[in-house]
């Protein structure tokens, strides 16, 4: 079993949770995941470490309510354990003094994963600008962490709201017309996939090289499944144990944004039943 | 002796084709007592056994047989035990018809005696008592052992080096130790609280479980060894990495691997869904690619997940299919079809991304192969489309990469298998022995439980003991 040491709600539906996890604190490398169950009946569900206290023997996730395990995740509170926690799993993102500029965007949700690549990024004596987005200034994230970490912090609010009125693409093409594509040296886009895939379709043209984080349905994400199966440069990997990070100009995003459909229904299906159960909750009775 | 010998093998009762097909309730139901007796009775008793030759962990047959055939039902679950810590599992997993039973000499003018039967009726007769009885335990050695992996082949080092006196700690990646047991093999074929009760057998023992321990990532081996204070390793991390037969539309929603469709029934119990969280795609008409016990699983586990119909597609002939005969008649009792001689070439999708159809070419079996069995050549002009809304691929795993990947010491095949010394399960690694899946292939339960065997005696003698 694994205790919660401490929950926080973020911005609505958004949480940040820590757990004891002294091992996994300590294997964990910027880019790894862990994959965790609630209870005996749970899912397997992969989650991005946005933050690790190997002196405290702990991991932070944060993560959005938007599913069935998702939403019974975000309700359960500090001294609450979970079942089942599994990890550092995945590939560690590619670390390395580089030179120029290193820009890591991170778009709603995805500015938590982005988070520890920053960090490494930073500490492996980058010179690190973060472009950070959401739909709206409440619903952002982490912007104290990333602006610690980073040499320059820009975001971007589709609403306006905060920062630059727009998209992170938008303020990603000015950074990289700014420094002058040549001194840009790596592009690290994490959040939702047609986030991704603009921020590739924005570097393409100035080849620059760019990672993008994948997040598909997984099921033991330990290769034994291959549920998580991507097309990167016209070959089948698995996100799991090959990734989760690839050079974003290769991947096949349309498959991706298909596969990631293929539970809907259930997963509709399984919402509702969860609604039913805990009837009270949902309408504050 | 004559008249006795004559006595037909005794049946063993089964759950009704059309019943079963719709549920996930164990197949065989098993002997009752008076039947174990009788096909017990059946046994010549030979001075020179010919069947334990045919047994990879050597069970000392003939010496149960006769246990049950006395109505010691209690001794013949001991001497099992001695050389197999899976024996309910075995019973009911080992092909012995190409094992123990074809070296029966009775087979060779009547039928073999049902040894998988008995060891399964002794085991579960045992089990059903209540709570087994522990044997006495020899002064602990002092030494560690570090087993990577739940499975068939770590459960059999754990149990015999336990009772050599070894401390002894299992590696399991996922949450339930079991490994193919519980995530491949579904509850129809082997019931999940059989593995628990094993698995508790062994917890009883003394072996502790580490699960959701993936080595390769939370530990390395070279770790286990320097830091953690293992005297000796040894891997049986399976054959966990399916492989797709790299056709078009092999990434459509609805497509599988076998090790996915099985897992997501088995292991995360995706049947019970929405009691239990994990889905898994109801289809209507299911193609399963692949002849060999794994595709049998598959094609019946889809029956019962509702499908109406479960089509096996298979490149070559029914005589070259590599499952089990009766795992073969078991499926088509059900109502599994068979498309045999047809190689699939293509998936065909929606437009919402799910399989609508799997295209084949009708396959002709022309000369014998480098295997032995005639190769199938395509019919020019044969193609043909088969109406589909889930493909299960179940052509195969190879050995899991994580443990050999963070492990440079350990040498491994081009195939990706680990290197180890047949005699000893011995790796390139000083104080680390593999075996099972990880070194064969994917193989058989039995195979890897005597490659277990093997490594354990080598392991023990490697300790210094006797």
């Amino acid at each position: 079993m694994y205790e919660i040491v401490e929950t926080q709600v973020l911005a609505p539906t958004v949480h940040r949770m820590v757990l004891r996890a002294p091992e996994i604190a300590r294997k964990h490398r910027a880019g790894n995941f862990i994959v965790l169950r609630i209870h005996e009946k749970g899912e397997r569900i992969p989650l991005t470490v946005a933050d690790k206290d190997v002196e405290a023997g702990t991991i932070t996730l944060v993560f959005q309510a938007v599913g069935r395990t998702t939403t019974e995740l975000g309700e359960l509170k500090a001294g609450d354990r979970l079942l089942d926690l599994a990890g550092p799993m995945g590939e560690p993102t590619h670390i390395d003094r580089f030179p120029g500029v290193v820009v890591c965007v991170g778009g709603g949700i995805g500015v938590a994963p982005v988070h520890p690549i920053a960090c490494a990024l930073k500490a492996a004596g980058n010179r690190v600008v973060s472009i950070i987005g959401a739909r709206s200034k409440e619903i952002l994230i982490m912007e104290e962490e990333m602006r610690r970490t980073s040499d320059e912090l820009l975001v971007a609010t589709d609403d306006g709201s905060y920062g630059h009125h727009g998209f992170v693409t938008d303020v990603l093409r000015d950074v990289i017309e700014r420094e002058g594509k040549q001194n840009v040296s790596l592009v690290v886009a994490i959040g939702p996939v047609p986030m991704m895939r603009a921020c590739c379709k924005v570097t393409e043209p100035y080849g620059v090289s760019t990672v993008v984080s994948l997040n598909p349905i997984m099921v033991d994400a330990t290769g034994m499944c291959g549920a998580c199966r991507v097309t990167v440069g016209g070959e089948t990997r698995f996100a799991c144990v090959d990734g989760p990070e690839f050079d974003g100009h290769q991947v096949d995003f349309d498959e991706l944004t298909q596969r990631l459909r293929a539970y809907l229904d259930d997963e509709r299906r399984a919402m509702q039943v969860w609604n039913e159960r805990h009837g009270s909750h949902s309408c504050h009775g | 002796m004559a008249k006795i010998n004559r006595l037909p093998r005794t049946p063993m009762p089964e759950q009704e084709p059309h019943v079963r097909a719709r549920n996930f309730d164990e197949v065989p139901l098993g002997y009752t007592p008076e039947m174990a007796r009788q096909e017990a009775s059946r046994c010549l008793q030979c001075k020179k056994p010919a069947c334990r030759k045919g047994c990879p962990v050597q069970v000392y047959i003939p010496e149960f047989i006769d246990e049950i055939a006395k109505g010691a039902f209690g001794r013949a679950a001991e001497i099992l035990k001695q050389t197999n810590s899976l024996p309910a599992v075995c019973g009911r997993v080992c092909p012995q018809e190409n094992q123990c039973e074809s070296y029966c000499i009775l087979g060779k003018k009547h039928e073999p005696v049902a040894i998988g039967r008995l060891e399964r009726f002794a085991a579960d007769w045992e089990r059903e008592q209540g709570e087994v009885k522990l044997p006495e335990l020899p002064p602990k050695t002092g030494k560690r052992v570090a087993v990577v992996g739940a499975g068939p082949a770590g459960l059999t080092v754990a149990g015999d080096l336990i009772l050599k006196g070894h401390d002894v700690t299992v590696f399991e990646a996922l949450h339930k130790p079991g490994g193919v047991l519980v995530y491949g093999i579904p509850e129809f074929r082997l019931p999940k609280a059989i593995v628990k009760a094993e698995v508790d057998y062994l917890r009883r023992l003394g072996v502790r479980f580490e699960m959701n321990a993936v080595i390769g990532k939370i530990r390395t081996v070279e770790e286990l060894l320097t830091e953690d204070g293992f005297h000796a390793v040894f891997v049986g991390a399976g054959a966990g990495l399916p492989r797709f037969m790299g056709i078009p539309g092999e990434n459509l929603n609805g497509v599988y691997s076998a090790n996915e469709y099985l897992t997501r029934s088995n292991l995360m119990k995706a049947y019970l869904f929405p009691e239990y969280d994990t889905p898994v795609v109801r289809a209507r008409r299911v193609a399963v690619l692949g002849g060999g016990n794994v595709a049998m699983d598959a094609a019946r586990t889809a029956l019962r997940l509702g499908a109406e119909a479960s089509i096996i597609v298979y490149r070559r002939g029914r005589e070259e299919m590599p499952a089990r005969v009766e795992e073969v008649h078991h499926a088509e009792e059900e109502g599994v079809a068979f498309r045999l001689l047809a190689n699939p070439t293509g998936i065909l999708g929606d437009d919402n991304g799910w399989v609508r159809a799997l295209q084949c070419v009708q396959m002709q079996l022309g000369e014998p192969d480098e295997s032995g069995r005639r190769r199938p050549e395509p019919i020019p002009g044969s193609e043909f489309e088969l109406e589909v809304d889930a493909v299960v691929v179940a052509i195969g795993n190879a050995p899991n990469p994580l443990v050999p990947s963070t492990t440079p010491s350990i040498q491994t095949t081009r195939w990706g298998t680990i290197v180890a010394d047949e005699e000893t399960g011995q790796t390139t690694m000083p104080g680390v022995y593999a075996g099972g899946d990880v070194v064969t292939g994917a193989a058989t339960v039995i195979l890897a439980m005597g490659a277990g065997r093997t490594a354990a005696d080598a392991i023990h003698q490697y300790l210094g003991g006797a």
